[in-house]
């Protein structure tokens, strides 16, 4: 079964990482290094990715003949995408496990963030008729 | 045009020599993890070398030939990194020599069976077993495994080696199991195969051409495990359920790749010769005394096949079926399409009473199988309104998209109808 674990910070979550050291924000990236080898590693790794600030975010819509328009971010979001990770694991309790530990990724003075991870199953493109 | 042909030729027979390459490699290095990493490297040598220079004479002995190199390089590489004493260097020395000198390997036929056994360990869970299964009993790459799961090749890398851990941890012998445990343990290889089966059979919807077809590896497998336990009446049960099933493949999707239900199927589609084959492999099969689970869904899917028109089906046969099913290996899966037997039988009242009981049943309460056959029925009975309403319920459970396509549109129909 496939899972997206989505990691989703504050707007001002943003900022307060700017402010992080050098030494703490290290240890962050290390920390998610570690954890998509250690995934792959154990047969669960799909896919990851980390997003761009939302400031350089954009809204697109189809304007006439299908143009695309594109506007700001929401200013009324209260809390961003920052990233994603994708495995394939044998039941949801694993998933779950998964998003506790991205969760607890390290913070300002390699204390755990303990950030919200919304946990979604990704639907199947097959459909069995078997009992 | 030549060159594809010889080269599906040699695709057919690296699969069917992997198996037994990797049993002789197996009994000459005493290592099945080794020697299982060992022939995938050879099978790859032979994909990019046979289709240029040709098939080797004896291509058997060509894999073993090549494997073994691989297993003794890494083995000297290994001690000369570990420590450079002149013994152990000797002792693999000698090891090369034993290669060079035996160029027929002991072969024997039981291997691929062996190997099945080995690789449907209960100790593994169900997708590291297929895909162990695939790669060294099936001779199919790391990558065409990966493709037919969507997951990187790295992350189907180590989900097999991983397995194959699991296998030495549990310390099973390289030996066919006695005649006592096989038949303990087959019954959780023939669910391998099933599983196989199912998750090919369910993502053969559509257009995704460039995935490895696991349906007709299942049956491939499944054939070879026919052959190999002539005698066992499950395994020729299991083989007829899956082309019995299969056969039906061209009729169960329509132009843009939407759900059909076998009443809506256009049967001409259906396959005839997987389903005369089936339907002999399941005489046989029953003719053997002892009906097992997959013998009985095989006979289902056979009175369905069976029936010129959906209106032709033998619904009351089907009906014994189920009840008998019910007895040999009770299931709330079982249960939920007893019920629908039952409706088509007695009347959609007589279905929806069997499906109540399963409202407390916690591995199916809640299942969007369970919502889904309760909107059928209720609408067969004319309740409109509630098979509507259950038809969603269904729709927000499912985690199949071309199902929840096939649920929402029956839906809207029904309600639709309601309108006029």
């Amino acid at each position: 079964m496939k899972y997206i674990l989505m990691m989703h910070i504050p707007k001002e979550g943003y900022a307060a990482f700017g402010a992080w050291t050098e030494k703490d924000i290290a240890a962050n990236f290390a920390f998610v290094r570690a954890l998509n080898k250690g995934l792959t590693k154990s047969g669960e790794f799909v896919a990851a990715d980390g997003l761009t600030l939302p400031d350089q975010a954009k809204l697109v819509r189809a304007g006439k003949d299908g143009v695309p328009v594109t506007d700001g971010v929401f200013p009324e979001s209260k809390e961003f995408l920052v990233g994603y990770l994708m495995v394939d694991v044998e039941t949801t309790e694993r998933a779950y496990e998964l998003a506790a530990i991205w969760s607890a990724a390290p913070g300002p003075g390699g204390l755990p963030l303990n950030m919200p991870i919304e946990v979604r199953q990704a639907m199947s493109v097959g459909a069995s008729d078997l009992p | 045009m030549k060159e594809i042909l010889s080269k599906e030729f040699d695709e057919h027979l690296l699969r069917e020599l992997v198996p037994q390459v990797l049993g002789a490699v197996v009994r000459r290095f005493r290592d099945f993890a080794a020697a299982e990493d060992a022939v995938q490297e050879a099978m790859l040598a032979a994909f990019t070398q046979w289709p240029k220079q040709g098939v080797p004479e004896n291509p058997r002995g060509w894999l073993f030939h090549v494997a073994s190199r691989r297993i003794t390089d890494q083995m000297r590489s290994e001690i000369a990194r570990r420590e450079r004493e002149t013994s152990v260097a000797r002792e693999a020395e000698i090891m090369e020599l034993a290669v060079e000198m035996e160029p027929d390997m002991d072969m024997d036929p039981n291997d691929t069976l062996i190997l099945l056994f080995m690789c449907c360990h209960p100790v593994l869970t169900s997708s590291s077993t297929i895909a162990l299964t695939l790669r060294a009993v099936g001779g199919l790459t790391t990558a065409e495994i990966a493709n037919a799961f969507l997951v990187p090749e790295a992350t189907m890398a180590q989900r097999i080696s991983r397995a194959k851990q699991s296998i030495k941890a549990s310390g099973v012998p390289f030996s066919l199991p006695s005649p006592k445990d096989r038949a303990e343990r087959l019954p959780a290889v023939l669910h391998v195969l099933y599983l196989m089966f199912n998750e090919g059979y369910a993502s053969s919807i559509g257009a995704h051409v460039q995935r490895l077809d696991l349906a007709r590896e299942a049956i491939r497998l499944t054939r070879c495990a026919k052959t190999l336990l002539p005698d066992d009446a499950e395994v020729a049960g299991l083989l007829a359920l899956m082309l019995l099933t299969d056969a039906r493949r061209a009729a169960r999707t329509g132009p843009d790749d939407e759900l059909i239900p076998l009443d809506r199927q256009d049967r001409r589609l259906w396959d005839r010769t997987e389903i005369t084959e089936g339907i002999q492999c399941l005489t046989a099969a029953l003719s053997k005394g002892s009906v097992g689970l997959y013998q009985l869904q095989a006979a289902i899917a056979a009175v369905h096949d069976e029936a010129a028109r959906a209106e032709d089906t033998d619904w009351p046969q089907i009906l014994a079926l189920y009840e008998l099913l019910k007895q040999v290996s009770p299931s709330p899966m079982v249960t939920l399409n007893h019920a629908i037997a039952a409706a088509m039988v007695k009347g959609p009242s007589q279905g929806l009473e069997l499906l109540k009981p399963l409202d407390n049943d916690n591995r199916l309460a809640g299942h969007h199988r369970l919502s889904s056959v309760r909107a059928h029925l209720l609408e067969m009975l004319g309740q409109h309104e509630t098979a509507v309403a259950q038809y969603r319920i269904a729709a927000s459970r499912t985690t199949s998209i071309p199902e929840q396509n096939y649920l929402m549109a029956r839906a809207a129909r029904l309600e639709e109808s309601l309108s006029q």
